[in-house]
């Protein structure tokens, strides 16, 4: 038998073949979700456009706002990069992980006033301040490193949404455990002068606390500056700088340790192939455990500096900040930490510049950052720097 | 005394019963061949005496040292060292932390760079893309780094897992007179799984015959070889 002519069957395999003419028609006219994406791009782009053109949005409050985004970025950062380690190696989302961040915040808080009632903290500024910064890192870690162990080890071989489910509860259970522990007021960070660099100010005062000498300078912490940069007017506020700065070299460190060191190189190899990695005699609860206590460290770090520019420390505050960084690292592409660092920033000033510009209530911000997470995915669902996921991993 | 002996163990894939009671003995400055079909539990075997998988009862004993419940980095430090099947480089690391990884468990740092040095020489390839990320190499560029980075682990014994698969047959021939060369001029202990029984039985000692977890003969491999059954079942007639 043979097939007649009226029946025509286009060759198997052929059929569903589509050559893009170019890179519009491929991520756009193909699939509807990226069109209605793209109409809605051009739209944010035209009225944040119109508002800058019309000057109802200025160069100043750009400037202000992108300083702001940047040490807030910082710290969503330094918690992205803890959703990343750990899922890099255990491909498990540890949403406890805005509760470690919180538990850092929330321990220095204690240190600090601790340190504020000795008068440690005036007397010794910088000494005190990398005390309640260390000791905020200690919470975290200690807090961490119990999670693996009670709630996450037990279920390493388990289906995938079981310690997803687990991680969820360890978070309610976190926030619960400092709720009833501490109660439920909010706490607040002391207001702290730390003047660093007296040379800066040429009439510099002295003056006495508890018998040392403290000579005004710039104060790092609670200090305000007008000042003026290329003609804009702009208030600084030298804190900002300083969580920037400090996240900066808290990064470096991180890659440093991935990249350069023998433990490093575990983890890498862990992250890739757990079995593999153990017969090259790693131990692989040890890196795991290590990794947890890397994310910890970072986000406990993150927490006392946030909490020293917001103040204000609840059990709840790493719920929302959790939450963001997590959008931060699928961002950047989840288990790639370059990309943690980068959609940490990215978030941080997009939500901190994206209200104003488009001439939006600023209480819309978290719109805005779960938006553009929306956007994103539909775009470049692996992330803007993600790499495309093998098998194994997908 | 045997370098390794493993007696009568049994294990477990959840409810699938793998190993049924297999019992061996690798002595030293031998090459022991596994042969056996698909499912025979060849690899399981390495896998339990490496303790990924842990075998139910039984015992596995290192020098007379009982390792059966020992962790598997620790049996990496006793000197047990496998390169598992399907090559299992890490893609993600250069060709030179590939071989770094092999040498973890080590701490003598000249032994580590001589052994290196070593590597490189007799896998020239490996020196000039020592800076690649190893999933960049040919599949027998990565035979050759596995094997590379099992060596730089100084391995009482050596368990290789199908380092012929996959290969085209000149480069069989290379994995094969390397494994030939590190065992008489090294004096590496190996144990040799492979499918490849013809080319398997050739270089080695003694050989154990595996079919669905049981060992079904155990014999020195010139006698194997002429085995009529064996003949039938795995060389091809």
């Amino acid at each position: 038998m043979t097939t007649t002519d009226a029946t025509p069957v286009a060759p198997l395999g052929r059929r569903f073949i589509y050559k893009p003419r170019n890179w519009f028609l491929e991520n756009t006219i193909r699939s509807p979700l990226r069109l209605v994406g793209l109409i809605f791009v051009v739209f944010i782009a035209y009225v944040a456009l119109n508002n800058i053109v019309t000057g109802s949005y200025r160069i100043d409050q750009f400037a202000r706002q992108t300083i702001f985004g940047l040490a807030q970025g910082s710290v969503y950062a330094l918690i992205a990069l803890g959703y990343t380690l750990v899922y890099g190696i255990l491909l498990m989302i540890n949403f406890a992980h805005g509760e470690v961040f919180m538990s850092g915040a929330y321990i220095g808080f204690f240190v600090i006033t601790a340190l504020q009632n000795s008068g440690f903290l005036y007397t010794n500024t910088g000494i005190a301040l990398l005390i309640t910064v260390f000791s905020g890192v200690l919470a975290s870690v200690t807090i961490a490193v119990a999670l693996e162990r009670i709630a996450y080890r037990p279920l390493r071989n388990a289906p995938r949404l079981v310690p997803l489910i687990t991680a969820i509860g360890a978070s309610i259970a976190l926030q619960q455990l400092f709720l009833r522990l501490f109660g439920v007021s909010t706490r607040r960070y002391p207001d702290v002068n730390f003047y660093v660099l007296p040379q800066l100010f040429p009439n510099l005062e002295c003056h006495e606390v508890d018998g040392a000498e403290i000579c005004r300078g710039l104060d790092l912490i609670s200090g305000r500056y007008d000042v003026n940069v290329l003609g804009i007017n702009l208030r600084i506020l030298p804190i900002h700088f300083l969580v920037f700065f400090v996240a900066l070299v808290m990064m470096a460190a991180l890659w440093f340790y991935i990249q350069r060191t023998k433990m490093g190189k575990a983890m890498r190899a862990v992250a890739e192939d757990k079995s593999t990695a153990a017969l090259m005699g790693v131990n692989v609860d040890r890196v795991i455990v290590t990794t947890f206590v890397l994310g910890a460290a970072l986000a406990g770090a993150g927490g006392v500096l946030y909490a020293l520019y917001n103040q204000q420390v609840t059990p709840f505050i790493g719920f929302i900040p959790g939450i963001k960084a997590f959008t931060a690292a699928v961002l950047g592409g989840i288990g790639n930490i370059p990309g943690a660092m980068f959609g940490g920033l990215f978030l941080g000033v997009v939500e901190s510049v994206a209200p104003s510009m488009l001439g939006l209530s600023n209480q819309l911000k978290d719109v805005i950052a779960f938006s553009m997470l929306v956007l994103i995915l539909i775009f470049r669902p692996t992330g803007i720097l993600g790499e495309v996921l093998s098998h194994k991993k997908a | 005394m045997s370098l390794l002996r493993v007696n009568d163990i049994h294990t477990y894939y959840g409810r699938i019963h793998a190993l049924k009671g297999v019992s061996l003995s690798v002595d030293e400055g031998e090459i022991v061949t596994l042969i056996g079909g698909n499912g025979a539990g060849k690899t399981t075997t390495l896998n339990t005496i490496c303790g990924i998988t842990p075998a139910a009862s039984g015992s596995i004993l290192l020098r007379d040292r009982d390792i059966t419940r020992m962790r598997p980095y620790e049996i990496v430090q006793l000197g047990v060292v496998q390169s598992p099947e399907g090559r299992k480089i890490f893609t993600r690391l250069t060709v030179r932390e590939n071989l770094e990884m092999g040498a973890f468990s080590r701490n003598d740092r000249d032994g580590v760079a001589r052994d290196m040095e070593y590597v490189f020489e007799r896998f020239p390839r490996l020196r000039e893309r020592q800076k690649q990320l190893g999933g960049t190499l040919s599949g027998g560029e990565q035979q050759m780094l596995a094997i590379g980075r099992a060596l730089m682990a100084r391995p009482q014994i050596l368990l290789l897992d199908e380092p012929s698969m996959g290969l085209a047959p000149l480069l069989v021939r290379e994995i094969f007179d390397v494994i030939t060369y590190l065992n008489r001029e090294s004096g590496t202990t190996i144990l040799l799984v492979e499918q490849n029984a013809q080319m398997a039985l050739a270089i080695a000692d003694r050989a154990y015959v595996l079919q669905s977890g049981y060992v079904t003969h155990a014999d020195t491999a010139a006698a194997l070889q002429n085995n009529e059954t064996i003949k039938q079942a795995y060389l091809g007639g």
